[in-house]
């Protein structure tokens, strides 16, 4: 990946700032042009199950959303998401027991109006992933207030 | 009906950290997620996070199949497919998973959350999921 500092002010803030993210615990790994990656260490609240301890689905669901949505912050500065539009995702595997998960998003393609994007997420080997997603969002352009928190 | 939601999300630390309750609308199981702070994914508008709506629609397909299949489990998710509506306000959100089809080891499951009014969705869900063994 073409790693960059974070300097998009809205694609920092999306890592560092909303309460979700926080909530959750992501970091963000490395950010490029239309790249992103993030991941979640492992915690005991956010397992589906005890017994298997592995990270619920939905929090690698939630880590991939946000992921994707940083990826099209990075395209260019003043392009951003305002929703998510659809996510698709194919589960292969749950994540190993006690295990933190990195998810790395492509936003391959933007319009006016739609940014297109893919994410993979794993726990220890890329070549290994847990789950995949194809997801779209609706832009705001420059001409568009830009949200202040 | 509610007493076997009710221990499916006790089983969950996940479901707990969301704040999940179980509820019914008419005769049917439904989620409620209670609005909370730390669900907003988006602070100016304020929204509830794409996932956090996409993981509870999640969640209740499967307590759904947990409560038709009892014998079977864990189930699986497979593939799903979100389609966001409208933003979720920060407001409580009701989620209704109804079986389309259970096959000997899929299933497939659309699931729909709203706020104020049924008719008034702010997600939808399509997903397939694997029947867990039988016990």
């Amino acid at each position: 990946m073409n790693e960059t500092i974070p300097d998009n002010a809205v694609a920092a803030r999306m890592a560092t700032s909303t309460p979700q993210a926080v909530a959750l615990g992501f970091e963000t790994v490395s950010m490029g042009v239309g790249r992103a990656s993030m991941r979640i260490p492992w915690r005991e609240d956010l397992v589906e199950d005890p017994v298997s301890r592995a990270l619920a689905s939905g929090v690698v669901t939630t880590l991939m959303d946000h992921c994707s949505g940083m990826a099209v912050a990075a395209v260019e500065e003043d392009r951003f998401p305002t929703a998510t539009l659809d996510l698709r995702i194919d589960f292969m595997r749950s994540a190993a027991p006690g295990a933190g998960v990195v998810v790395e998003a492509h936003c391959y393609k933007s319009t006016e109006t739609l940014a297109f994007v893919r994410a993979t997420a794993w726990d220890s080997d890329p070549e290994d992933p847990i789950a995949t997603v194809q997801a779209a969002f609706v832009l705001n352009g420059p001409q568009s207030v830009r949200p202040v928190s | 009906m509610t007493d076997r939601l009710k221990a499916f999300l006790d089983a969950r630390p996940y479901a707990q950290f969301l704040g999940l309750k179980p509820g019914l609308v008419g005769d049917d199981p439904v989620l409620i997620l209670p609005f909370s702070p730390h669900l907003i994914g988006n602070t100016a508008l304020p929204a509830l996070h794409g996932g956090v709506i996409g993981a509870v629609m999640e969640l209740s397909a499967l307590a759904q199949l947990t409560l038709a299949h009892p014998r079977h489990g864990p189930h699986q998710t497979i593939d799903v497919t979100i389609e966001y509506l409208r933003p979720g306000r920060p407001l409580t959100t009701h989620v209704r998973a109804v079986l389309k089809k259970v096959g000997r080891r899929i299933a497939n499951i659309q699931v729909e959350a709203w706020q104020e009014s049924p008719s008034q969705p702010i997600a939808a869900m399509r997903g397939h999921f694997l029947l867990g063994p039988e016990s």
